[in-house]
Order: structure tokens, then C-alpha cells, then sequence
């Protein structure tokens, strides 16, 4: 192969210039609606391609919530769609505690899923609640609280005051940072305290990267068994008391069938997800308040 | 009365002791640090106050440190003194590892908000050891100290090392022992490298002058 180098150069060129003309094309219809730095990240509220999303940072791989402008019932996220399964180990949860509120897809969802349920929700940031509620339609009130903590400073002061919840949601991480005193033995422990008898949790978390096994490890060292649900995302559901059998899981569906088709999700999607996490090196070290480089692991 | 070195080689020696000893106080210091905001997540979170509150202390102890180490210096100074500085700063840090848990506990329990739940407990933990630490500094100034127009030298070259130290403190604790080992571990570690250096110094003091 013998190219000169001014050829090269040429098409080094011609391929920056592909590569930005489509990126400066989208942009145009790009439409920025709020833009603020707080105190822990940037946050931007945009309109595009008929979506309105939430991104921290720069890149739209930061995306952190969107919703559909025409129909804002379905979930734009496979993750958020794949997150619905948790109401299949359990579908009458009476209290609800969602940690973690990007756009507020996860709590509003819930509240429609699940009408008389008592859901709180914490958010260590109070501009991504002002923005939640100006932009995502968010709405606080009698059943739905916000708190504006760190979620397990949170979690310590419920199991203090004897509170159960019998579904508990982490969606606290995102690709770019990982509170990592949130994923530690300890803190699953303190939610785990926090559970009624057959409380659920489910949490969303990474498919791929060195945290993977650690963060199985994790799981198991608390809950035992647990499903999870894999695509770019992994979502983790773990029941106390037992995990359901297939046929416990079907018979739920069945029952959340229609509700759950509005949001853009169904049986015949989540159903063969299912499957009992088996594939992590046992060898690998449980992450705990001693040992907890997430980030780090993450980043592998 | 200024210290004179015995001879030029015992002198370069003692020198790099004190030097050693700085430069390790101060990666102490800063490991300390990175460490407390480790240790305070569990009950405090990792909020913006958190860490303003761990650095408000390390930095309020450190300024007590020099007020201290600066009043010793004018009694007697030995190397010996210094060396035994630096082991009184790791056993104060025993507690960091054995009773941080315990005493936080109790504060979360008694003060709901987590800035002062925070400032509390990192002031119980670490402020003598951390305090300790900084009287190192001036204490070293005085040792090296020969003539007075070398002074802003020795003390330059001084802050360099123990700045110097801290730096290291706080790449390589965050970037790979915690990747390896528990945080205990990381405090122990360090507690036992500070005692090893500082009975190294007063069994050689003799030698060392």
C-alpha cells in the first residue's frame, strides 16, 4: 500500500468534513430550551427530532431522560421500557421509593402504572427537580414527594425511622459517574432493611465494562439470586423472599398487559429477558464502604 | 542556638531524614483527606458540603499544626522530636480506622443536618492527627536552618518536598490503592510507614545530631 501522504491528508479530510456535515445538519433542529450549570453537573433541555430530552454534559450519549412531544406516554429509553418488568415481581406496589429523578420519566410513568401507590422520590440535585417539573411534566403532591438529598443519607434516615417500601428503584448512575457509596454491600444492606417482607428492587445498571462482575458479586453477597434483564443497559430485580417463577412472572403480565402497551412495552419483549443472573467470575471482589473504586472499575 | 552538623556526610544524611519526614507527612496528609471523603459518604453523602466541610478541617488543622510546631521548634529542637512528632500523628490516626464508624454513626443519629453531621465527625476523626502532621513542617524549617540568610531557602525547599509529598499522597491513593485495598488497609499502611520512619529518626539521632 503505498498512498502519498497528500492523499491521505485528502481523505482525512473529506472524511472530517462526512463526518460533520450530518452533526451541524442535526444541530440546526436541535432547539436548546435550558441550559444551567448547578451545582453538580450541566444540565441542557433541548428539542429534537420531535423528542425533548435531558442531558448532563456535552455529547448526546449524556442523555439522561426523554420524552416524545406527540406521545408522551411511550418510553423512549429501551432501559425505562425494560425497568417496567419490575412491576412484574410485584404489581400492586403500595409504597414506591425511586432514587435518583433525571426527567422524571420513571416516577410519572409509575404514577399512571400504578395509580394509588405512595411514591418518593429523592434527588440530590435541586435544579434537576426545577427542571423536571418546568420542562418533563413532573408534578409533586400528596402521593408523590420529592426530596432533595443525597439518596443514602435517605435511605439511613428511613430505616432509622422504621419506613418499609415494597418497591425501591435505583436509577442513581449514569455512564459518566457513579456515586459509589451507592454501590457498595452496605448501602444494598440498608435498602434491603428498608423492604417489606417481599419487597422488590430493581435497579438500573451497566451490561458492559470491569464493573460488571463486581457489581454482580454485590448483589448476590446481599439479595442471593437475582434476574436481570440485558441490553445496552442491565436491570437488575431482585425480590425478597423468593424470586417468582415463570409462571408467577407470565400471570403478572398478563395482568399489566394493557396498562403497560401505552408506555411502548409488552409481555412478548420483557418475558424472554428474564433470566436468573448466572454469568459473573466468582472470583470477583464485592464492592463495599471499604472497597469502592465504581468509577474506576467502570471505566475498564 | 543553631544545630551544626557533625560532618558533611552525617549532614547530607540528616537532611534527607528531615526531608523524608516531611515529604511523608505530607503524603499522609493528603491520603488522610482523599480518604475522609471515603469515610463520610456512608453517612453524609457526597454532596458539595461534604467536602467543603473535610477540607474546612484539614485546612483548620493544619494552621493549628504550624502554630504548634512552630512553638516546639523554639525548645530544644531535635531530630528525635520530629521523628516522635510523626508517630504521635499515626497513633492519633488509629481512631480513622477503628472508631470512625461508631462515632458517625452516632452522630447521624443526632444531627440531621449532614454539613454539620459531616464537620462534626471529620473534626472528632482527623483533626489531631492531621493537626500533628502539620506541626512537622515548621519544626523541619528549624532543623535545617543554619544561617539566617539561607532560611528562605531551607524553608522553600522545604515547602517543596512536603507539597511535593502531598501530591504523590493524593495521585496514588486515588488512582491505585484504592483499586487494590481496603480503605483500613490503606490507614493502617500508612500508620505503620509513618511509625517505621519516625523510630527510624530517634534511633538515629545520636548518629544524625
Amino acid at each position: 500500500m503505498s498512498e502519498s501522504p497528500l492523499a491521505m491528508r485528502l481523505s482525512r479530510l473529506a472524511a472530517i468534513f462526512l463526518f460533520f456535515v450530518p452533526l451541524a445538519a442535526a444541530a440546526q433542529n436541535m432547539r436548546v430550551l435550558h441550559e444551567e450549570r448547578s451545582l453538580y453537573r450541566n444540565i441542557v433541555v433541548y428539542e429534537a427530532d420531535s423528542l425533548r430530552c435531558l442531558k448532563f454534559g456535552r455529547s448526546a450519549q449524556d442523555r439522561q431522560s426523554c420524552v416524545m412531544l406527540k406521545n408522551p406516554n411511550q418510553l423512549v429509553f429501551e432501559y425505562t421500557r425494560m425497568m417496567m418488568a419490575m412491576l412484574y415481581l410485584n404489581p400492586h406496589p403500595g409504597r414506591i421509593l425511586i432514587i435518583g429523578l433525571g426527567g422524571g420519566t420513571l416516577p410519572v410513568t409509575l404514577a399512571k402504572l400504578v395509580p394509588d401507590a405512595q411514591i418518593d422520590v429523592v434527588e440530590i440535585d435541586p435544579a434537576v427537580v426545577k427542571v423536571a417539573r418546568d420542562y418533563f411534566g413532573f408534578k409533586t403532591g400528596p402521593a408523590m414527594q420529592v426530596y432533595e438529598e443525597d439518596g443514602r443519607v435517605f435511605v439511613k434516615h428511613r430505616q432509622r425511622e422504621g419506613a418499609h417500601y415494597d418497591l425501591v428503584v435505583l436509577d442513581a448512575f449514569n455512564e459518566q459517574y457513579i456515586p459509589e457509596h451507592m454501590l457498595t454491600r452496605e448501602f444494598l444492606a440498608e435498602v434491603k432493611s428498608i423492604l417489606t417482607p417481599r419487597g422488590v428492587v430493581a435497579a438500573n445498571t451497566f451490561a458492559t465494562s470491569g464493573l460488571y462482575d463486581h457489581e454482580s458479586a454485590t448483589y448476590d453477597a446481599v439479595f442471593g439470586s437475582f434476574y436481570a434483564l440485558k441490553s445496552k443497559n442491565r436491570v437488575i430485580l431482585v425480590r425478597l423472599g423468593n424470586l417468582p417463577d415463570h409462571a408467577e412472572l407470565e400471570a403478572n403480565a398478563r395482568s399489566l398487559e394493557e396498562r403497560l402497551r401505552v408506555f411502548g412495552t409488552s409481555e412478548s419483549w420483557l418475558l424472554p429477558m428474564f433470566e436468573v443472573e448466572s454469568g459473573w467470575s466468582r472470583k470477583a471482589r464485592v464492592l463495599t464502604d471499604q472497597y469502592s473504586p465504581a468509577n474506576l472499575l467502570n471505566s475498564r | 542556638m543553631v544545630a551544626t552538623p557533625p560532618s558533611a556526610g552525617r549532614g547530607r544524611l540528616r537532611t534527607l531524614v528531615i526531608f523524608g519526614i516531611a515529604g511523608w507527612s505530607g503524603y499522609f496528609v493528603m491520603a488522610l483527606e482523599l480518604l475522609a471523603g471515603r469515610i463520610t459518604a456512608p453517612y453524609f453523602g457526597t454532596g458539595i458540603y461534604v467536602w467543603g466541610a473535610v477540607i474546612t478541617v484539614f485546612m483548620l488543622a493544619l494552621s493549628a499544626g504550624y502554630l504548634l510546631g512552630g512553638s516546639l521548634s523554639t525548645r530544644d529542637p531535635r531530630i528525635s522530636r520530629l521523628g516522635g512528632l510523626l508517630i504521635l500523628a499515626a497513633l492519633t490516626a488509629l481512631p480513622v480506622a477503628w472508631l470512625s464508624d461508631p462515632s458517625f454513626n452516632w452522630i447521624f443519629d443526632h444531627i440531621h443536618d449532614p454539613r454539620y453531621g459531616s464537620l462534626l465527625g471529620t473534626t472528632l476523626i482527623f483533626f489531631v492527627p492531621t493537626g500533628l502532621c502539620g506541626a512537622i513542617s515548621p519544626y523541619a524549617v528549624r532543623l535545617l536552618v543554619t544561617r539566617t540568610d539561607g532560611s528562605g531557602a531551607s524553608a522553600g525547599r522545604l515547602y517543596f518536598v512536603s507539597t511535593f509529598g502531598s501530591a504523590a499522597g493524593t495521585i496514588v491513593t486515588s488512582f491505585y490503592l484504592v483499586l487494590k485495598f481496603d480503605v483500613n488497609q490503606i490507614v493502617v499502611g500508612m500508620i505503620v510507614v509513618s511509625c517505621v520512619i519516625g523510630f527510624a529518626a530517634c534511633a538515629a539521632r545520636k548518629w544524625l545530631g
